[in-house]
């Protein structure tokens, strides 16, 4: 039932337990169809204001949460700052008071400074949805991929999960990891040590250095983006060799379980982290992370707006108001 | 010594001390204080603190850092020189002393930086700025990296008989880290602040001690690693010293979960092993003494997203129910806890105090184990109130505290 949803924030995955997630992810199962209609708009969250603040750049995040206001009828505002800090002019605390002073009904909060979102949701009245914060979280994205991973087995229960690349700095990695493990999947880490956290396997996962090690039996493929600053610095020597050794192509996928998904939050490095052909190929979900991403934002935000939520999803995105 | 005494005081300084020896003294001039029940300890002697004047003075200044020593039984505290402009000029050591002789509270004793600007390339002028009252010399904040520069810093010291206190952190090794490296900063994605950064350190600096023969302090152990090598050193009969926080001694990484920048403290908060490393390298000496690394921030420094927060706590008002809560415990001895807090640090300071014999000056403190009260904003005498036990109850005061024979603080 949606009128049990108990949270006032999405600040982080570990905050919710598993009738949490399968209630999102049911919200975004109605929802999707409403991106798929020629009238791509239902009335939900009319005379509510979403104001997305990112002070990190992004495109696909804040496009995906500006559409998913738009098309519940919220009025959607995005602000973009670069940086946050007492020296460069505003602080991140008179920021949020001056939101507030707005009266917005949600923030999404994109930042690089880790444990920001929660920060501003002790400061300010209104529900904080944590957008992406340093390398801490990004509770939207291991939701959307959560939704791609159910719709294609069915269960986010007992699958091997493998996540490969930049853990050391990947927030997607961390909020997977706490999402795929309180269902139960196995979730491995693999990539250099250089670029895996300290005692990463505190995080409930399975640390592998060697790829294919890794991708044996596995059931889901998720690759990171590696930064180009990373490379040729002092953590990796070349984008040549992470390639050859992170790399993966579609001769990996023998080594995976037979009916394994490739996955990647995007934006893609074609021909680093991911061989294109495999990028393109049908084992990809890809763009259906993408279509996901909007529904679970979608869901998200109906989910925290208190007043709506006596509306069953269904009822929500049938309402042709 | 442990016992129930009299202390006399004449003239500033303590006439003599033991079972009656007040017996018979009365008259007009003579002042009774009555703290039967209470300990009468040598004033609190703190190595390791920030009073941020010149520079921030809306954090602390000097005379608001000495209330705020005093009314934490301490009759002398160090003073680290990161102030701005940094103290590393003779002038700038005469201000700060000058403030510190108008507030007539605790004995202010500046540290000097060790390089100029504390910049690691260049040394201060040492023998100025001892003849102007530095005790000693620190780059605190800042590692002397160098190892070159360490080495003539140390030698340099030593022929002005200077302390040398290092802050222990490698900075390469912790670039951009904001918390301990460990299980916590993996899951907060926090850049981790690995034990290796102060070990590495503490292992070239005894090296170097060794080679030169210098007074060589460690400020603000937090790492097992660093003990390990301080036990060494020690065992060999280097002449070396360290001491340890009260934060250091209580709290670990964990209480980061949920982005608490007032547990934001560099050296970071540990682990559980380091703590019992600390604890039982405190009991046998290893670590000499306790130092409170007292650093006001403001709201302005502490109320904003983790990354940008300033690290460090105020020390010198919570110290004492702090660490009764290990004497009580039964961590450690009070006599150890006094002799860590004041005797120890005196003599490796080369500082008034720290002891109650006959003919030595009147510095003391009263405590009252059993006084409970809360941390807060009201009740603290410091400037800034940046501690994670801010309106938490606790339990031991100073009650008053006495310098030169005169009382500085009562309550």
């Amino acid at each position: 039932m949606s009128a049990g949803f108990r949270h006032n924030h999405l600040l982080s995955i570990r905050d919710l337990d598993r009738d949490d997630v399968n209630q999102i992810l049911d919200a975004a199962e109605s929802f999707i169809e409403v991106s798929r209609r020629s009238v791509r708009k239902v009335p939900t969250l009319r005379g509510k204001t979403l104001i997305n603040m990112f002070f990190e750049a992004s495109t696909r995040t804040r496009t995906s949460f500006e559409l998913a206001g738009k098309r519940l009828s919220a009025d959607v505002v995005n602000v973009s700052s670069s940086g946050s800090s007492v020296s460069k002019g505003e602080s991140l605390l008179d920021t949020c008071k001056t939101l507030e002073a707005m009266r917005p009904d949600l923030v999404v909060i994109r930042h690089p400074a880790s444990g920001a979102p929660a920060f501003v949701a002790a400061h300010i009245g209104c529900s904080v949805i944590n957008g992406g914060d340093g390398s801490h979280e990004h509770p939207t994205q291991a939701l959307l991929d959560a939704f791609a991973i159910r719709k294609a087995f069915g269960t986010l229960s007992g699958l091997k999960v493998v996540i490969v690349g930049d853990i050391l700095h990947s927030r997607v990695a961390r909020s997977n990891a706490a999402l795929l493990g309180r269902f139960g999947s196995e979730v491995r880490f693999c990539g250099p040590r250089t670029l895996m956290p300290a005692e990463a396997a505190a995080l409930g996962v399975t640390v592998y250095y060697d790829l294919k090690e890794a991708l044996r039996g596995a059931d889901v493929i998720m690759l990171l983006r590696i930064q180009k600053e990373r490379l040729e610095g002092p953590l990796v020597p070349s984008m040549r060799e992470y390639s050859r050794q992170y790399g993966v192509s579609q001769r990996h996928l023998e080594l995976a379980s037979p009916r394994a998904i490739v996955m990647h939050p995007g934006p893609m490095n074609r021909g680093v982290e991911i061989h294109t052909a495999l990028a393109d190929s049908e084992r990809s979900v890809i763009l259906d992370q993408v279509e996901a991403g909007v529904a679970v934002r979608m869901a998200v935000l109906y989910l925290l707006t208190k007043e709506v939520r006596a509306q069953t999803p269904r009822q929500a995105a049938s309402d042709a108001g | 010594m442990d016992e129930v005494a009299d202390v006399v005081i004449e003239a500033g300084r303590i006439a003599r001390i033991g079972r009656d020896a007040a017996a018979g003294l009365s008259g007009e001039k003579i002042r009774v204080l009555d703290v039967a029940g209470r300990w009468v300890v040598p004033g609190f002697v703190d190595l390791h603190a920030h009073f941020r004047e010149p520079g921030y003075e809306y954090k602390e200044d000097v005379a608001s850092g000495l209330r705020a020593a005093a009314a934490g039984g301490f009759t002398g505290v160090c003073v680290m020189p990161n102030t701005k402009p940094i103290n590393d000029t003779r002038a700038i050591t005469e201000m700060m002393m000058a403030r510190g002789r108008a507030a007539a509270g605790p004995r202010l004793y500046p540290f000097a930086a060790a390089t100029v600007g504390s910049a690691g390339e260049q040394l201060t002028e040492m023998a100025d700025l001892r003849d102007a009252g530095a005790i000693g010399v620190s780059d605190d904040g800042k590692c002397l990296m160098n190892a070159a520069v360490m080495r003539a810093a140390l030698e340099y010291a030593r022929t002005f008989d200077m302390l040398f206190s290092q802050h222990c952190e490698d900075h390469d090794l912790t670039a951009g880290a904001q918390m301990h490296e460990g299980h916590v900063s993996t899951r907060l994605g926090l850049q981790g602040w690995p034990r290796a950064a102060e070990d590495v350190i503490v292992a070239r600096d005894l090296i170097l001690a060794e080679l030169t023969g210098a007074r060589y302090h460690v400020a603000h152990v937090s790492s097992l690693g660093a003990v390990r090598l301080l036990r060494e050193a020690k065992s060999r009969g280097l002449a070396v010293s360290a001491e340890v926080t009260p934060h250091h001694l209580l709290l670990t990484h964990d209480a980061l979960i949920g982005f608490d920048t007032a547990c934001k403290v560099n050296p970071p908060l540990r682990e559980p092993e380091d703590i019992a490393a600390l604890r039982e390298a405190l009991r046998d000496g290893t670590i000499d003494c306790i130092a409170t690394d007292h650093a006001p921030h403001s709201p302005l420094e502490k109320q904003c997203e983790f990354a940008a927060a300033s690290p460090g706590m105020i020390g010198l008002e919570p110290a004492v129910p702090l660490l009764l809560d290990l004497v009580r415990d039964g961590l450690l001895s009070p006599m150890r806890l006094v002799e860590a807090l004041s005797t120890k640090p005196a003599r490796l300071g080369k500082l008034e105090g720290g002891t109650l014999k006959a003919g030595s000056v009147a510095d003391l403190a009263v405590i009252d184990p059993e006084r409970r009260w809360t941390i807060s904003q009201a009740s603290l005498s410091s400037r800034s109130s940046n501690t994670p036990f801010l309106n938490k109850e606790v339990r031991g005061k100073a009650i008053l505290t006495m310098v030169a024979g005169q009382i500085v603080y009562e309550s």
